[in-house]
């Protein structure tokens, strides 16, 4: 009997620190990938301000992040614009006040929905062919064969990457609140019966200059988050296949959780430096 | 002349090489013969910087490889070539520029020049004529061969071979272990060949070293190794499954 209960209570404990012990090492772990992530950036900073740069790869990989991801973005802020503006009708109905729908959602796209969801989507599209295409290059030994050729890979390989993203997505954004507030202005004009000439002087009263410069602004972060977490684990994949396979999966997770997190740091310091 | 001075490593308390020396003279053929897995490409990735020793040197014409800085570390690897196991061709990129890749990035040669060198590289290793094609739609023998090519490229002093010959048919390999040796006997490089081929090691090496457990247990030429007395190099260069290499692992496996 007694027997029976300590073994029950040994499971049980084994279990509590079994799942403290997995928490603890998954913190660390990201404590450890954070201070590996610094120390990438802070190697590309160093490389972004020091000659020899190579325009040509810099603006292939702007094509490939920018122009190429053109029709995806078109069509998810397309469909943003769409929903948004359903949305807000169903409450706006209510209170009766559909002439602010205009706003509502000129406003929140620009300050929030362009800016994040042009960013995940480029993490999940660009940045995972980076860590696949870089991963791959690192168990062939490809990178090693740079190193071997006297060509720094951070300079060669991730500099252009980070420079592509963090000068293509703010462009990026801008034209994903442009297609998504047109979403919402045909939904708007022909389904509500709200007048073009309305919404537009609606949209264009709210907006300032500064929503326009918050939106923008953090998505050179995004940017930057996206190349730097793709690569660092690009160089730290271990194994062959499938080590490039569940490399690619933590670069798209950590990116979104990194992504999400610093809106939301930046929406609050945005919100109390520029009231 | 390449002076490797007591040099360890550990991959996470796992010791890959212990206190390892050796010495290559200018012009010379070392052969390091080993089993997989006892780190010969691990000493040649500390040979060419990539990977940096827990303690030790390694000497190059003087210089001490891990005190470099990138700059100086970068001007040694000019006059290096390597040639990776499984050829390591940038895939994103055709032959030729795989193969010029080293004169297109750091020696500001002119075009014509360039393609020049490019198709001498190409020939030397008798594959004239291939710059356009993509390294997807090579054979394994032939990515070694342009991964010799564009070690040579750039025309270096020592070339460091990954088992050149592993892989390939018999007449490839026959054809890479002629290459090696008239490579040492027109250009007088310094060569290092990691290998697990016995019969290459004969033909191409002036110098056979035997790498086991982390440390260079025997050297000399290729003579001298084959009537080595110590057990381990016998029963390595005869490939015999019965021996004291093969008895230390069940040993190990038993605990
Ligand atoms: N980057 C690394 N990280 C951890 N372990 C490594 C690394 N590179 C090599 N090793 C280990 O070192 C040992 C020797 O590897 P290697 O030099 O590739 O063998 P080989 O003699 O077949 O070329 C292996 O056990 C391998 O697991
Ligand atoms: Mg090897």
């Amino acid at each position: 009997m007694k027997n029976w209960f300590l073994s029950k209570k040994s499971d049980i404990e084994e279990a509590l620190s079994k799942f403290f012990l997995d928490f603890g090492r998954s913190i660390l772990g990201f404590v450890y990938f954070l201070g590996g992530l610094a120390n990438l950036t802070g190697q590309c900073f160093y490389y972004m301000f020091t000659p020899p740069f190579n325009k040509e790869r810099i603006f292939e990989q702007a094509k490939r992040a920018g122009y190429d991801s053109l029709g995806i973005v078109s069509l998810v802020s397309l469909f943003i614009g769409f929903i948004y503006a359903l949305q807000t009708a169903y409450f706006m109905q209510r209170i009766g006040s559909e002439i602010y729908i205009a706003s509502l959602v000129a406003i929140s796209l620009v300050r929030e929905l362009g800016p994040v969801i042009t960013a995940l989507v480029v993490a999940g599209r660009v940045g995972a062919a980076i860590t696949a295409e870089m991963g791959t290059m690192q168990v062939t030994e490809q990178i090693d064969a740079l190193e071997t050729l006297a060509t720094n890979p951070i300079r060669y390989l991730v500099i252009p990457r980070v420079l592509a993203l963090s000068l293509m997505l703010p462009l990026l954004t801008l034209y994903a609140d442009v297609v998504g507030i047109f979403g919402s202005y045909l939904i708007c004009v022909y389904k509500l019966g709200i007048s073009s000439n309305m919404y537009i002087h609606a949209t264009f009263d709210v907006l300032f200059r500064k929503d326009l410069f918050t939106g923008l602004v953090k998505t050179v972060f995004f940017g930057l988050i996206i190349a730097t977490v793709s690569c660092y684990e690009a160089f730290n994949v271990e194994g062959g296949a499938e080590g490039v396979g569940q490399a690619t999966t933590k670069a798209v997770v950590k990116t979104f959780i990194m992504i999400i997190a610093a809106d939301c740091f930046f929406t609050a310091l945005f919100y109390f430096i520029f009231p | 002349m390449i002076d490797i001075i007591k040099v360890s490593k550990n991959f996470n308390g796992h010791k890959v090489l212990d206190k390892l020396s050796l010495k290559i003279e200018k012009g010379q053929t070392c052969v390091i013969i080993g089993r997989s897995g006892c780190g010969k490409s691990v000493l040649l990735k500390h040979i060419v910087g990539i990977l940096k020793p827990d303690s030790g040197k390694i000497v190059i014409e003087g210089q001490n490889i891990p005190d470099l800085n990138e700059k100086e570390l970068d001007a040694v690897r000019m006059k290096l070539g390597m040639v990776f196991q499984g050829g390591a061709l940038f895939d994103s990129m055709t032959v030729g520029e795989n193969v010029g890749f080293g004169l297109i990035e750091h020696d500001h040669v002119s075009r014509r020049e360039l393609l020049e060198r490019i198709e001498e590289a190409l020939c030397m290793v008798d594959l004239c004529g291939i710059e356009n094609l993509w390294p997807a739609q090579l054979s394994g023998g032939m990515k070694k061969r342009v991964a010799l090519a564009r070690a040579i490229c750039i025309r270096p002093e020592i070339i460091l071979y990954d088992e050149p010959t592993t892989g390939v048919d018999p007449i490839t390999a026959d054809s890479i272990n002629e290459l090696i040796r008239s490579l040492h006997d027109k250009l007088k490089v310094t060569s290092i060949v990691v290998t697990h081929d016995m019969k290459s090691a004969y033909r191409v090496g002036d110098k056979l070293a035997m790498l086991y457990q982390g440390n260079i247990i025997a050297e000399g030429t290729p003579e001298e190794i084959q009537k080595a007395k110590n057990p381990v190099v016998h029963q390595f260069i005869n490939g015999l499954a019965k021996g004291p290499i093969t008895e230390t692992i069940d040993h190990y496996r038993e605990y």
